[in-house]
Parts: C-alpha cells; sequence; structure tokens
C-alpha cells in the first residue's frame, strides 16, 4: 500500500532531532507538525517572520496580525520570536534552519527540483521556495512518486522549470524513501507492501537498488 | 516649526507627492500588515502607471487587489500573486506586468536599497529561470546571482504604535515587509494605529527608527483574515 498523507508525515518527523530549527512548507509538510515526538523539542519557523510556531488559535485568541507563510492564523510556542522578512531569509539562506521539508513536482537524479511552475498554466510564483533549497543543507522533499496518470516524478532531468539546482538529497514519496547521490537516487526503504518492482517501475531516473530493502517502520 | 514631528492630518496630506508612473514599495504578507488606508488614498486620488513592489498584490476587493480595479498598476514586482482574479485577467491580458522575485531576494533588495547597496550576490535562483540575464560569479566554488537593490519613490507602511518623531514599532508578524519598505523609500509614510508621545515607546525596542519615517498618519484598520484558522474543540 501507499503511504497516506499522515504516514507520510509521520516517516519525515521521524527525522526530526531534538532541538532542530524546520521550516515546514504546505501541503504534507505541514503535517509534520503532529507527529514530533513528545520527548522532543523542535521549533518551527515559518518564512513571513516568524520562529517558535504554535498552534492554531481557538476563536477568542484569533489574531488578524498573528499568521504563518500559508497565511493561516496561528499562535506562538514559548522562546518564539518575530522578526522582518529579511531576517527571516537571512536566517534561512545562512543555513541556519536545520531541516525544511517541502513539496514538489519533479526532482531528478542531480538533486534539481521543480515545484513552481508549470508553462502555459497561470504562475502564481515561487513565494520563499527557491530562497529555502539554496539555503538549507538538509533538504526532505515530500511528493506522490508518479502523477495520476503514471508518469514519473523522478527523473533523469526535471522538465518543468527549475526551484533550485542541485540542491536535493533526500525524497520521501507514497512508495519509497530516497536518497541521491552521485547522479542517481538510491532507494532507502520501501513503503509497508509495495514491491521494489513496483518503485522500480515507477521511477524514470537511474534508481540504486541495494540487495536489501527495508520496510519503512511506523510506531 | 515641526522639528522632527512627522505627524501629518490626513491621508491625502500623507500622499501628497505621489504622480503616474511612480515606484511604490508597500508593506504586509498576503493581508496582514498592510497599509490599508495609503491603499485606499492611492485608489482615491486614481494615480496611474504604478510600480508596485510587495510581496503579494492583495485580493479582489481588498489591499492592493483594489488598485487593479481602475488599471492603476502597470508593473507588480512580486513573490506570489495567486489569490487575486482581476490580477490573473490583467496579467492574461498583457495590461499588467509582474516581475516574479524570490520572497527572501525580494526582502533583500529592499534591505539592500534602504541601506545604500546597489546589488548584493545570492545563491538563490540560480539554474532557474530567476536567474535569466542576470551576472553570475563563483564565490568558494558555489554559483551565486547578482541581484540589484530596490528603492521607491514611495513606501507605505504599516505599523503598530508611532512616536511623532517616527519611531516604529510593528505588531507581531504584522512586521514582515514593513520595516525593509520603511527603509527604502524616497519619501516613506506609516500609517498606525496609535501615536504615542515623544518618549513613551522604549529606544531599544523601535523597529523602525524614525530616520527613515517621512510622514506619520493615524488610521483605523479592518485587519481582515485571508485564512481563518482555528483549533477544532478537543
Amino acid at each position: 500500500m501507499s503511504l497516506t498523507r499522515e504516514q507520510m508525515a509521520q516517516r519525515v518527523a521521524q527525522e526530526l532531532q531534538d532541538g532542530f530549527y524546520v521550516n515546514l512548507g504546505i501541503g504534507i509538510p505541514t503535517l509534520v507538525a503532529n507527529y514530533v515526538p513528545e520527548n522532543m523539542e523542535v521549533m518551527l519557523q515559518s518564512e513571513n517572520g516568524l520562529l517558535g510556531m504554535g498552534e492554531f488559535p481557538t476563536e477568542e485568541t484569533i489574531d488578524a496580525d498573528m499568521i504563518n507563510a500559508g497565511k493561516q492564523t496561528v499562535t506562538t510556542v514559548k522562546g518564539a520570536s518575530i522578526f522582518s522578512s529579511a531576517e527571516s531569509f537571512a536566517m534561512i539562506r545562512g543555513g541556519h534552519v536545520d531541516l525544511t521539508v517541502l513539496g514538489a513536482f519533479e526532482v531528478d537524479v542531480n538533486g534539481n527540483i521543480a515545484s513552481w511552475m508549470i508553462p502555459n498554466k497561470l504562475i502564481k510564483g515561487m513565494g520563499g521556495a527557491m530562497d529555502l533549497v539554496a539555503g538549507a543543507e538538509n533538504i526532505i522533499v515530500t511528493m506522490t512518486h508518479a502523477s495520476k496518470d503514471g508518469e514519473s516524478k523522478l527523473l533523469s532531468n526535471c522538465s518543468l522549470p527549475l526551484t533550485g539546482k542541485g540542491c536535493i538529497k533526500k525524497v520521501l514519496t507514497d512508495l519509497a524513501w530516497l536518497e541521491i547521490a552521485d547522479g542517481a537516487f538510491v532507494l532507502k526503504e520501501r513503503a509497508p507492501g509495495v514491491s521494489v518492482e513496483e518503485i522500480v517501475e515507477k521511477t524514470q531516473g537511474k534508481l540504486i537498488v541495494p540487495d536489501h530493502v527495508p520496510e519503512m517502520q511506523f510506531a | 516649526m515641526a522639528g522632527f514631528d512627522k505627524v501629518v492630518a490626513s491621508f491625502e496630506e500623507a500622499m501628497v507627492g505621489l504622480e503616474d508612473g511612480m515606484t511604490i514599495l508597500a508593506g504586509g504578507f498576503g493581508l496582514c500588515g498592510i497599509p490599508e488606508n495609503l491603499i485606499a488614498e492611492i485608489k482615491r486620488k486614481g494615480t496611474k502607471g504604478l510600480t508596485v513592489v510587495s510581496n503579494n498584490c492583495g485580493v479582489d476587493g481588498f489591499g492592493l487587489g483594489i488598485l487593479l480595479e481602475d488599471k492603476q498598476i502597470t508593473k507588480m514586482v512580486s513573490s506570489y500573486v495567486g489569490e487575486n482574479a482581476l490580477f490573473e485577467k490583467q496579467l492574461l491580458n498583457g495590461e499588467l506586468e509582474v516581475e516574479l522575485t524570490p520572497q527572501g531576494t525580494l526582502a533583500e533588495k529592499m534591505r539592500a536599497g534602504g541601506a545604500g547597496i546597489p546589488a548584493f550576490y545570492t545563491a538563490t535562483g540560480v539554474g532557474t529561470p530567476v536567474a535569466e540575464g542576470k551576472e553570475t560569479k563563483e564565490f568558494n566554488g558555489r554559483e551565486y546571482l547578482l541581484e540589484e537593490a530596490i528603492v521607491g519613490d514611495f513606501a507605505i507602511v504599516k505599523g503598530w504604535k508611532a512616536d511623532r518623531y517616527g519611531n516604529v514599532i510593528y505588531r507581531h508578524t504584522a512586521q514582515n515587509f514593513n520595516p525593509l519598505a520603511a527603509t527604502a523609500g524616497k519619501i516613506t509614510v506609516v500609517e498606525v494605529e496609535e501615536i504615542v508621545e515623544v518618549g513613551e515607546l522604549d529606544p531599544a525596542q523601535i523597529h523602525t527608527p524614525g530616520i527613515y519615517v517621512n510622514r506619520v498618519v493615524l488610521g483605523t484598520f479592518e485587519k481582515r483574515i485571508e485564512k481563518r484558522t482555528v483549533k477544532t474543540a478537543e
């Protein structure tokens, strides 16, 4: 079975470490916040200028001046700080954020990522995605392995305009956990019940399959 | 004798000198921390041919979106403009030009503009459509893009509190691009929720020192929420 969105978030959460500053993109990455292990302190960065994002407010505490980068109303956790957009991107571009998780349309064997623009469709803009992928050392891309029509999103060369070049090393799809090294995807784990053959079939770019590919473990 | 007193009595007075074809830098992120009343004044004034530099372009009927209604904006410099049907229509018609700029680069362009730095190198956008036509240079084995700073004829800014000297404090995440825009306007206008006497604000807590600010005006704000999310009852 391919992973659900919640399971994808759970798997990404296994990569969190105590004391990490983390930027979570919109969609599946946002759900990762629900699976931070209880014995661990993680602080969420939101690129509109917030470090220490908390949960959604109540009807009583909702505040138009307190939003996240997805423009949702949020709260702060104890120890949070708020700052300007330039300061926010200084910490992103300067490599101070420990982990960035974001979605994508395509990733390729050279670590290129395309996530913001489909030519001939309406282009809304890249927001902070280009800064995030250029600035972060540790990035996890979350996406479905193939499109609804079965087209692979793990390619030898991205076909869409790039968000960043040579910056992606880890990808979690609904089928597999992969790393990118030396111009190839390396299959590290497969979703429970998903065969290596299915992953091979749905990966267009060069894929290295080790002798043993463990199933992902969920608590 | 005005001295350092920057307070003006009306929005009309706050926007004196704005002319067709000028560049305006606007603070705000989505609808959070936008200079609502100064935008409304620009609409009332009917100034045309504007280039507006702002992370977003409001929504239909609110924020910068209202300046599209009478086609007052000819160019937007933004990182994300997806919340606005009229924007989309004018873009597809060719009535509106948009220069999509990565969010961090946009912030730094304003910061640099206000700080007297004409351009800077960044890794953001290397190998992407953003890099087209831009100079690149390698530092420590990595490629960087040369991005030019932005300054505006006007900066329109939303603060929380200001004193009469134009020292400004922002509230929560309504800070965002506001302090950056404030530094990079030839004329910087700040509208605030409260004007306090000089000396009331703690000097160490000032976000925008008054040296950047030309005019301060008192406003009332709708503060529309773009995405209202609340905790579900447990």
